[in-house]
């Protein structure tokens, strides 16, 4: 409950952050350099070191990091569900594509995304391709456990006896039976997504600069944290508020949905 | 036993193909001509092709293939062109730092990760246990770069205690060493240690209501005892396995956390390979940690069996 | 009664604190072991058969579980008021307890001979060496063969009925004057379930402790029982001699239960089976409990508990119609 409403504050910043911080989160104003966060509405959160305005900036950084999270999560509701699917329903393809999956699970997440980041260059795709191809496979596990149990139940043997086609039993009687488990996946994805985001745009792996991101305003006010530690510390717990709320949408979103996922809660 | 270590490397071996083709393929991702992007902007026509001439860019797919095996089976994991020397130099010359750090990170997540999951757990529904889980969960969602960088404001810009720059070496100086690798290890193990906290809460508190632990009461046994050894035994069975993964989440974790603290390690290594679009380093660095990450999975596995008579006595059959 | 009780459980009352409130398990329960004797406690699962045997051990699960009323005097001294420290020293080597699952209830990352010693060293001044050798000592005596060579076996390495030997040789490692033996032989196979009676029988006759065994089988009552105790909805129904109860039961549930077992009296004709279920705990009939499954209720039956009475000397009944005879 908590995480809904953590989760939702910053939807509502991101949807709304014309309205919300009106300035130009990219206009300099070199006269207003440092300015410290204040009881202000337009200086709550300061100004930079080139005197942008703090808070559009982790208002509109809010959209970039919630898109970049959205889509990877996106892709892995298509990719993860569809490789799941086939690999839990066609047993001849389950062998390979989980070996696969094995071998592409075996290279710790981060490095794996840090490096196909550098390799594809970086901008704000690169870091959703990079960060898909992380998690897919992790999905793709979850959803076919799921489809090794669904497609030996009674429904779809009945299905199946009636003559319905592969396509058609898949789409109508097993994933609808698997939902629970992938859709608490998917909101701990969107959390690891928003984390490792910033991450790589920490390293300069993510959006280019033009575009306001939490990573970056952090690797930027890295310069000035002995001046400005507020630079640092500001999109830092924006980082922190999502995360955590999504994290607590998901252990939530768990308890209700999959009760037998549940970590004890005594 | 010794068949079950013989049978766990041979496992790994099919893995360790897919994950050196997929470090080799990193380089392939390179959008358009990798020797122009390796070069940059101002680098002349004879350059670049001097470039593709070095990295073997001019041979065919297949060639490229081969030879990149051949070398990686003699030890080679090519020549930075940033630092014009072998890869495999400047990772080993560097590992020390970054293991010593990986080291005291991993001492920190597993004292406290297992000390506050079982108070929790051995205190469920108070307020210890409250505090316990909710600051498992804030630690489960940090940014530890960001952690790092916080702890830096606080104690070394406000408070003075703790150094940020011009590291020292554990060799040289074990308490110096102490004072500058302090804050990098616990950014590093804060977000595993609410990980492994959370995992031996609920883990010990599925064993306390074990039968057996029922028994252990039944003989009379001090309830510290039957804690302490009985419960304990089990408990770590499960979170062996979980330490295999945090390994391999703090040592990646260590690319970031030493480009934050200015730490030459094999972090900073690669932090500056990704800068400089070093790709033979970024690949060969890649590969190098994910195979050392994969040796030590393999020992948490023997490590596991060692704890679980069950896994140790029908492997040795 | 001769001889002095060796316990002495006086109305215990035992609840679960649950989210609708406390429920009680165990309803003023009393009943009284002398040395040497083998009490069985039976009942259907649910009837509170087993936590009135935790509640004596001090073994409840703390919470939910706890007693709320009552005395249970063991040697004379109340286990209740006991400290916790001095209850703990009785675990073990005062009153021993064996368990219904054996595959569960070893500790699977020890060796069985460390579980056995470490209960010795526990409760005696005595060294590692001389505690093995009891150890193997003790195997021997529950019949394991080779023990010098089982005592460093892991748990699994045992089967079923080999595993509750050990834990029976646990139990009995420090000759306790009381053994609660809790379903023992429910989980193993019939061959096996016989073994197991047969070497309680004889390690009783031979150490001269008293047991209380909790069964749901009216056969194990019949072969291994001195005296039997029967609980019905955490209340006794009926308590006397065991040739008594199932020559004469008066309880109609007693003769109910005793229909409902095969080959215990030649002739009857066929298995009759008690119509409807156990009352759930929260919901409970106000008067006796097993009127509204009783085939001989009458309206009496409802209107409050009913009295026990003492039928014949150390034979006991609750039933508001015990003296009419329970031959339905």
């Amino acid at each position: 409950m908590i995480g809904l409403v953590m989760f939702s504050f910053v939807v509502a910043l991101a949807v709304f952050a014309w309205w919300i911080a009106p300035n130009d989160p990219n206009r300099t104003a070199i006269r207003m350099r440092f300015r410290p966060p204040q009881l202000d509405r337009v200086l709550l959160l300061g100004t930079d070191n080139l005197g942008r305005n703090m808070l559009s900036r982790i208002v509109h950084g809010a959209q970039l990091s919630l898109l970049i999270g959205l889509g990877v999560v996106l892709l892995n509701s298509v990719f993860g569900v569809l490789l799941g699917a086939v690999a839990g329903y066609f047993r001849k393809l389950d062998g390979p594509m989980m070996r696969l999956a094995d071998a592409l699970m075996a290279f710790p997440s981060i490095l794996l995304a840090i490096g196909i980041a550098a390799a594809l260059g970086p901008s704000a795709w690169t870091a959703v391709i990079a960060l898909s191809v992380v998690y897919i496979p992790r999905t793709a596990r979850i959803v076919r456990a799921s489809v090794l149990v669904v497609r030996e139940m009674e429904f779809v043997q009945a299905a199946r006896a009636s003559g319905a086609g592969h396509w058609r039993i898949i789409s109508r009687h097993i994933m609808p039976n698997c939902m629970a488990p992938l859709i608490v996946q998917l909101s701990f994805i969107f959390a690891y997504a928003v984390l490792s985001e910033a991450v790589l745009s920490f390293l300069g792996l993510g959006a280019p600069p033009s575009i306001p991101s939490w990573g970056t305003m952090i690797s930027e006010g890295r310069t000035y944290i002995r001046e400005a530690s507020w630079l640092t510390i500001v999109p830092g717990c924006a980082i922190a508020l999502t995360v955590l709320g999504l994290n607590l949408m998901g252990d939530g979103l768990r308890d209700v949905l999959d009760p037998r996922l549940k970590i004890e809660q005594g | 036993m010794g068949s079950y270590i013989v049978r766990r490397l041979l496992q790994s071996i099919p893995i360790l193909l897919i994950v050196s083709l997929i470090s080799f393929g990193i380089m392939k991702l390179v959008p358009g001509d990798p020797a122009i992007v390796i070069g940059g902007p101002n680098a002349t026509a004879a350059e670049i092709e001097n470039i593709r001439k070095n990295l073997g860019l001019d041979r065919p797919f297949h060639v490229q293939l081969g030879v990149f095996y051949w070398n990686l089976f003699q030890g080679d994991l090519g020549r930075s062109l940033l630092l014009g020397k072998p890869v495999l130099e400047a990772v080993i010359e560097r590992a020390p730092i970054t293991i010593s750090l990986s080291i005291y990170a991993m001492v920190l997540t597993i004292a406290f990760g297992i000390a506050i999951g079982v108070l929790a757990a051995l205190r469920q529904n108070t307020w210890i246990d409250q505090v316990a889980t909710t600051f498992a969960l804030i630690g489960v969602s940090l940014p530890n770069f960001w952690l790092g960088l916080v702890m830096i404001v606080l104690f070394s810009v406000h408070l003075g205690w703790l150094p940020t720059n011009s590291y020292v070496d554990f060799s040289d100086d074990p308490v110096r060493w102490l004072r500058h690798a302090t804050m990098p290890s616990v950014a590093l193990a804060m977000l595993q240690i609410g990980l492994l906290a959370r995992i031996t809460r609920s883990t010990m508190l599925e064993t306390l209501r074990q039968d057996y632990i029922r028994t252990a009461r039944a003989k009379g046994l001090p309830e510290w005892r039957v804690v302490a050894k009985h419960a304990m035994a089990n408990v770590m069975i499960p979170v062996i396995t979980v330490i295999g993964i945090i390994l391999s989440v703090l040592i990646s974790g260590s690319v970031v956390i030493e480009s934050v603290f200015s730490i030459p390690g094999i972090g900073s290594l690669l932090g500056n390979a990704i800068l400089r679009r070093d790709y033979t380093m970024i690949q060969g660095g890649l590969l190098f940690v994910a195979a050392v990450l994969m040796l030590l999975n393999i020992l948490v596995d023997i490590l596991y069996a060692w704890f679980d008579p069950r896994v140790r006595y029908d492997a040795g059959k | 009664m001769a001889a002095q009780p060796l316990l002495s459980v006086r109305n215990l009352r035992t609840v679960f604190g649950t989210m609708q409130g406390d429920v009680t398990a165990v309803d003023d329960v009393s009943f009284d072991v002398v040395p040497g004797e083998v009490l069985g406690i039976v009942g259907e699962s649910g009837s509170g058969k087993s936590v009135t045997a935790l509640s004596i051990m001090g073994l409840l699960p703390q919470p939910p579980g706890r007693v709320a009323g009552g005395e249970i005097l063991f040697e004379g001294r109340d286990l209740l008021k006991l400290p916790k420290s001095e209850m703990r020293r009785m675990r073990g080597s005062a009153i021993g307890m064996i368990f219904q699952e054996p595959m569960t209830s070893l500790n699977p990352v020890f060796t069985i001979g460390d579980q056995i010693t470490e209960t010795i060293r526990v409760h005696e001044r005595i060294g590692a060496a001389a505690a093995r050798v009891r150890g193997i000592e003790m195997l021997e005596k529950v019949g394991i063969p080779s023990p010098q060579r089982r005592i460093d076996d892991f748990p699994h390495q045992l089967s079923g009925g080999m595993r509750q030997r050990v834990m029976i040789a646990m139990a009995l490692s420090c000759s306790p004057k009381l053994l609660l033996a809790d379903e023992p032989t429910t989980a193993l196979d019939v061959t096996i379930q016989a073994q197991i009676l047969d070497l309680l029988r004889d390690l009783q006759r031979e150490m001269g402790m008293a047991i209380v065994i909790i069964t749901h089988n009216m056969g194990v009552i019949a072969e291994f029982a001195d005296r039997v105790a029967v609980m019905y909805a955490g209340r006794i129904a009926e308590e006397g001699p065991v040739g008594r109860i199932f020559d004469a039961p008066t309880h109609p549930y007693t003769a109910g239960l005793l229909s409902s077992t095969p080959d215990l009296i030649g002739e009857v004709p066929r298995l009759r089976t008690i119509p409807g279920t156990l009352p759930s705990l929260y919901e409970l009939p106000p008067g006796c409990r097993f009127a509204p499954r009783c085939g001989r209720r009458v309206e009496a039956c409802e209107a409050g508990r009913p009295a026990t009475q003492e039928i014949a000397p150390g034979h006991f009944a609750a039933c508001i119609r015990a003296r009419e005879g329970a031959s339905a």
